[in-house]
């Protein structure tokens, strides 16, 4: 109980971590939210900047800003889009996230059930043609940049083959009942899924493969073998338990990955999700919305690093005792 | 002096002449560099470093051969390859030759693959070394600062760096190189805790080596197999990372790097797809040499995981 308490704290310093280290982003960047107020207005009289820098307390001692800056962030207040009319940051990335989290669970439970999967039946006969040919996959898998492999899902599924369309989430001209509909949404969201995915599809499957080569030596799948129990349970109730810790390990940590991977994958598919918005504001330099999505997303990974964490407490009861080693 | 004594027993020296030993009889003498044969061994890895040699003399020596400028116009717009009054790779949206921008644009990437390669393994290795041999509060503060940067979204990150600060080569490679060393950190970490316990190491102190002295020159070489292998791997993300950020707009456009060449032509790719194409499968085989090298380095350094 006190190491869950612990690694809740922690959490929370790694939170207020990634606020400090923005607001420092910004802060050491040249020039400041005014200059760049002033550089989108053309030009502006040195008295109307001042009386913007007084507006935003840009004169205000460094420490005195970064308290305003946390509590703002903590209270949800991400700032505003200077792109965008003055939009509140917050309201811009809640439109986005639901998209974002579609496509990005999508890939992962794409991920990691296939890699499983493959990867347990590669273990199986480890100099099978199957299990060599898991690994050549597992490199090809590593070395295509996502936003390339969606460019050739594209043009050969979309543009050659013409069986799903070739961006958006949802067809504009649609029409049609409930179940039409997310009929609609799943062949938009296929590819997307796909591209996103693959690179985590080829690391699980090399990663549970490992994993597994060295379950099926021990001792106790050894017993399980001799006490006459069939080869389905032997795999997936006695190895896989103990095959599939290392998996969730790196789950929590690549949530982050994959997330960051969505800015490449949103843009190649025009997908109305928050990483498209980061592309946006990176083509209109607008700061405020990237350091948004960024805080978001670290938000997003330190969580799930926790939730984790937490479940492998649960199906490794050796943690539950001792805690998990920083190896 | 005589024969020596051991333990009170005379050692014969008479039976050690060379003249008796058969030469025929004699084991062959260990290879030299026995990691070396087991590199050579793995064929795949071997198959990755022709690879990368073939790449590295496509961008740096082949555009030696050609005239003028990769930019200039050498035909109409959006020639596929082969078609009459095309070039072989094709022409882009404004007729120029794909093939040779391509050939030129690994320069770009590659440099800061490389660079960022070394702030990852220099950073690395120095936090590792220092939390591993320290252990205790230094140990703690430099393993929270790991898991801070481990738990950032790596690329996000980047781009924010890269967008703030401007896309110069310098900003590319520090903003790669502070995402990527935490593994190299945690690998080094773990080496140095292991070794600095062992006989060696407890010689060296014996004999008044310092800190650092015991840190750079006894530890350091041995985790160097480790970071090697590491290296070629991270190289092979750096590469990924800088293709991502240029793909999105932020690199030097001059450079024309491949991933900044897919996000040039991505508007036309449903009528052009050489233009995203060869760009993307030079990023795929470069990375792909690297991953091969370093799996076969890592057979050579640590056979125990061959085959994993």
């Amino acid at each position: 109980m006190k190491q869950i308490a612990v690694r809740i704290l922690q959490s929370l310093g790694l939170i207020l971590a990634v606020i400090v280290l923005n607001f420092m982003l910004v802060h050491l960047a040249p020039g400041d939210a005014v200059d760049s107020l002033a550089g989108t207005a053309g030009e502006m009289s040195p008295e109307t900047t001042q009386r913007l820098r007084d507006q935003y307390g840009l004169d205000e001692p460094v420490t005195t800003q970064l308290f305003t800056y946390v509590g703002n962030v903590l209270q949800g207040d991400l700032g505003v889009s200077i792109a965008n009319n003055n939009r509140p940051v917050t309201e811009m990335i809640g439109e986005r996230l639901w998209p974002t989290v579609l496509l990005s669970i999508t890939a992962l439970t794409f991920a990691v059930v296939l890699g499983v999967i493959v990867g347990t039946f590669a273990a199986r006969r480890p100099e099978s043609g199957f299990s060599h040919g898991t690994t050549v996959f597992a490199l090809v898998g590593f070395a295509m940049p996502a936003f390339w492999t969606g460019y050739l899902l594209l043009t050969v599924f979309s543009k050659n083959l013409g069986w799903l369309p070739i961006s958006g989430m949802e067809d504009l001209r649609f029409q049609g009942g409930w179940f039409a509909k997310q009929w609609d949404l799943a062949k938009h969201l296929v590819l997307p899924a796909l591209s996103l995915g693959l690179i985590y599809i080829a690391a699980y499957s090399r990663l549970s493969r490992a994993s597994m080569l060295e379950v099926l030596e021990s001792d106790y799948v050894r017993t399980a073998r001799a006490k006459g129990l069939g080869e389905r349970s032997v795999l997936f109730k006695h190895a896989l338990r103990n095959g599939i810790i290392p998996i969730v390990t790196v789950l929590g940590l690549q949530f982050g990955a994959i997330l960051s991977g969505a800015i490449l994958v949103e843009t190649v598919f025009a997908w109305p999700g928050v990483g498209k918005l980061a592309f946006e504001a990176v083509v209109e330099r607008d700061t405020n919305v990237l350091l948004g999505v960024l805080f978001l997303v670290s938000l997003t990974v330190i969580i799930a690093n926790l939730v984790t964490d937490l479940i492998y407490r649960l199906i490794d009861p050796r943690i539950r005792v001792s805690g998990p080693s920083n190896g | 002096m005589g024969d020596p004594t051991v333990f009170g027993i005379e050692q014969k020296s008479e039976s050690f002449e060379p003249s008796a030993v058969d030469e025929s009889r004699l084991r062959k003498p260990p290879p030299k560099y026995p990691g070396l044969r087991m590199f050579r061994r793995n064929k795949a890895a071997v198959f990755g470093a022709i690879l990368l040699i073939v790449i590295l003399f496509i961008t740096f020596v082949l555009p030696l051969f050609f005239d003028g400028e990769r930019t200039e116009r050498v035909g109409g717009i959006h020639l596929a390859p082969g078609a009459e009054g095309s070039t072989m790779f094709g022409t882009d949206y404004l007729g120029r030759d794909v093939g040779r921008i391509v050939m030129e644009g690994g320069s770009a990437t590659l440099k800061v693959a490389g660079l960022a390669a070394l702030v990852i393994v220099g950073l690395g290795t120095t936090i590792g070394a220092l939390a591993g041999y320290y252990g205790g509060w230094v140990d703690n503060v430099l393993m929270r600062i790991t898991e801070f940067f481990q738990v950032l979204p790596g690329l996000l990150f980047a781009i924010v760096i890269v967008a703030l600060y401007g896309a110069s080569t310098k900003t590319i490679v520090l903003a790669i190189g502070l995402i990527a060393w935490p593994t190299i950190a945690r690998l080094v970490r773990a080496e140095f805790l292991r070794q600095k316990n062992l006989e060696y190491v407890k010689a060296a102190r014996a004999i008044g080596a310092n800190d650092a002295r015991i840190i750079f020159k006894t530890i350091m070489p041995n985790t160097l197999p480790v970071v090697i292998v590491q290296s070629t791997l991270v190289m092979g993300s750096a590469i990924l990372f800088e293709a991502g950020l240029a793909f999105l707009g932020l690199s030097n456009p001059k450079d024309l790097s491949w991933g900044f060449y897919i996000g040039a032509n991505r508007n036309y790719f449903l009528s052009n797809w050489w233009g995203v194409t060869f760009p993307g499968l030079m990023i795929f085989f470069t990375v792909l040499s690297l991953s091969l090298i370093g799996d076969g380095l890592q057979d050579a350094v640590n056979p125990k995981l061959r085959g994993r």
